[in-house]
């Protein structure tokens, strides 16, 4: 019976539907959490796994040893490389094609690499507009490579712990 | 000011002037109305911690502009089978109504279309009409999710337009009148003369009805999104669509006007019997404080935030809970309260019905 009364009242009081508009109305004036995009970006990670990229040592000669681990790892099948010997005597690739339609992006290929070459940078804006652009040879992938060089390699100097 | 005005009108005649007036008068509230949807969408995205729309033109004013374009230049497919006549007509039977309410509605003491006795029985006759709308709509669509929306529409607004007329007929006891003009002049004195504290129960009664006259949330199973995909408006597009959209948003600014003027006392000053009657005479902050438009204006304002308000905090109610609420609870109050206020009235009781 009390128990009525009591319900009765507060129903009555509106008390439960001012305590919600309270929270609404201090949310309203409280700081927005948007991120105006274009302008504003949210802070990566230096493990961040963007577009795929080839480095090359500081003398110029090209990491890849064409030993295709990633090939190998890679759970997407996005990766096809095809090797043959050099003049040097030593394994390069002929091709090196990532299709950015099946990668996952799962980091795997850079944690196989035994020499740091295909790495994962922060770039993640990027679009195609045609088909058949969204597989990367050989050449565009050294060239995201060089551009990206210096944050590249800062980023693994501080990651380098967690490898 | 206004002596100037008329002697610069003086030349037309007064039918044609009127009409000007009343054109003038309904683009004000179509931009009123369509203002209010990015309000809605901002005031939203404020109490969800969020920026709403901000991207069109400065603070995203430009948004209701783009908007209203893309309706405009959208087709309007016209479903199987669907009563063609109706199915058009529909629309425009929804949006008539919550214009046509505004000829009676006073902004200051003369300020007004229509200046006639029987205002307030206008007003419920319009309100009430602009459910044909959303019935017809329903049926003329030859859809099962548009017919369910307009039947539940239709049982919900007759539950609750009772609860509304015992509200207006307590407004009606406490004034003895229903001119609006004289509904608002009989609350004047000060701000606990305006009608929301003797007739309480029947503010809180008006406006809950109001709201779900209007079909908003938490009484927007007519348009129930998550059960009958959009209600009564699932099959319209580009300008049928818009126009219910505005329908529903001129209807929100007439209620919240209806409201300021029913129980807050319209036009009047709230510093009124609060700062002494000489602040009222000095030149220009006594205008600003003085009774006058810009205090209904304001007053409609913040019932329509009330409304965005209330769309943000509470979930859809259950349509069973609508109905227990409206006629189980709403209908109650309501008629208590006016055999309460019959007896205060009956016995001149002050401070409010001496």
């Amino acid at each position: 019976m009390m128990k009525k009364i009591r319900n009765l009242i507060r129903s009555f009081t509106l008390s439960e539907l001012l305590r919600g508009m309270r929270l609404t109305g201090r949310r309203f004036t409280s700081k927005k959490l948007t991120v105006r995009y274009p302008e504003e970006k949210t802070p990566q990670s230096p493990r961040f796994r963007g577009l795929h990229a080839l480095r090359r040592y500081p003398s110029g000669e090209e990491r890849c040893i064409g030993c295709k681990l990633c090939e190998a790892v890679c759970p997407a099948l996005a990766i096809t490389i095809d090797t043959e010997e050099r003049e040097d005597g030593s394994r390069r690739t002929t091709r090196y094609d990532i299709d950015l339609f099946k990668c996952v992006y799962c980091g795997f290929c850079e944690e196989a690499c035994p020499v740091d070459a295909i790495v994962e940078t922060r770039v993640f804006e990027y679009s195609f507009f045609e088909r058949g652009q969204q597989v990367m040879n050989k050449e565009m992938l050294l060239e995201v490579g060089a551009k990206h060089e210096a944050q590249i390699a800062s980023d693994r100097e501080v990651s380098v712990l967690d490898r | 000011m206004i002596d100037w005005w008329q002697s610069l009108v003086a030349p037309f005649p007064p039918l044609l002037l009127t009409m000007a007036y009343m054109l003038v008068f309904i683009l004000v509230l179509f931009a009123c109305v369509a203002y209010a949807t990015l309000a809605e969408r901002r005031v939203l995205g404020f109490m969800q911690v969020r920026l709403g729309p901000n991207r069109v033109g400065p603070r995203g004013l430009g948004q209701p502009i783009a908007d209203a374009l893309k309706l405009m230049f959208k087709e309007m497919i016209l479903p199987h089978d669907a009563d063609r006549f109706l199915f058009r007509t529909a629309p425009l039977l929804s949006m008539a109504p919550a214009i046509a309410a505004w000829a009676v509605i006073p902004f200051s003491e003369h300020l007004n279309f229509a200046d006639i006795n029987a205002g307030l029985l206008y007003i419920l006759a319009m309100t009430s009409l602009g459910v044909y709308g959303v019935i017809v709509a329903g049926w003329a669509s030859n859809s099962k999710y548009a017919l369910l929306g307009s039947l539940r529409s239709a049982a919900q607004i007759v539950a609750y337009e009772i609860a509304m007329g015992f509200a207006l007929v307590g407004v009606l006891m406490a004034s003895g009148s229903l001119n609006l003009g004289d509904i608002v002049m009989e609350q004047q004195g000060s701000i606990f003369n305006w009608y929301w504290l003797p007739l309480f129960p029947l503010f809180l009664t008006y406006l809950i009805a109001g709201i779900a006259e209007t079909n908003r949330a938490p009484f927007d199973v007519v348009e129930g999104e998550s059960e009958i995909v959009a209600g009564f408006h699932v099959e319209y597009s580009g300008m049928g669509f818009a126009m219910f959209f505005l329908a529903e948003y001129a209807n929100i600014i007439l209620i919240s006007a209806l409201t300021a003027l029913l129980f807050l006392g319209g036009w009047l000053s709230p510093l009124e019997g609060i700062v002494p009657a000489s602040v009222f005479h000095l030149p220009v902050i006594g205008a600003l404080l003085g009774s006058g438009a810009h205090w209904f204006v304001a007053k409609t304002c913040f019932f329509i935030f009330c409304f965005l308000w209330f769309r943000a905090t509470f979930p859809r109610y259950r349509y069973d809970q609508i109905m227990r609420l409206g006629w189980k609870v709403l209908l109650p109050v309501t008629l208590v309260w006016i055999v309460v206020e019959g007896v205060f009235l009956y016995l001149q009781l002050p401070p409010w019905f001496d």
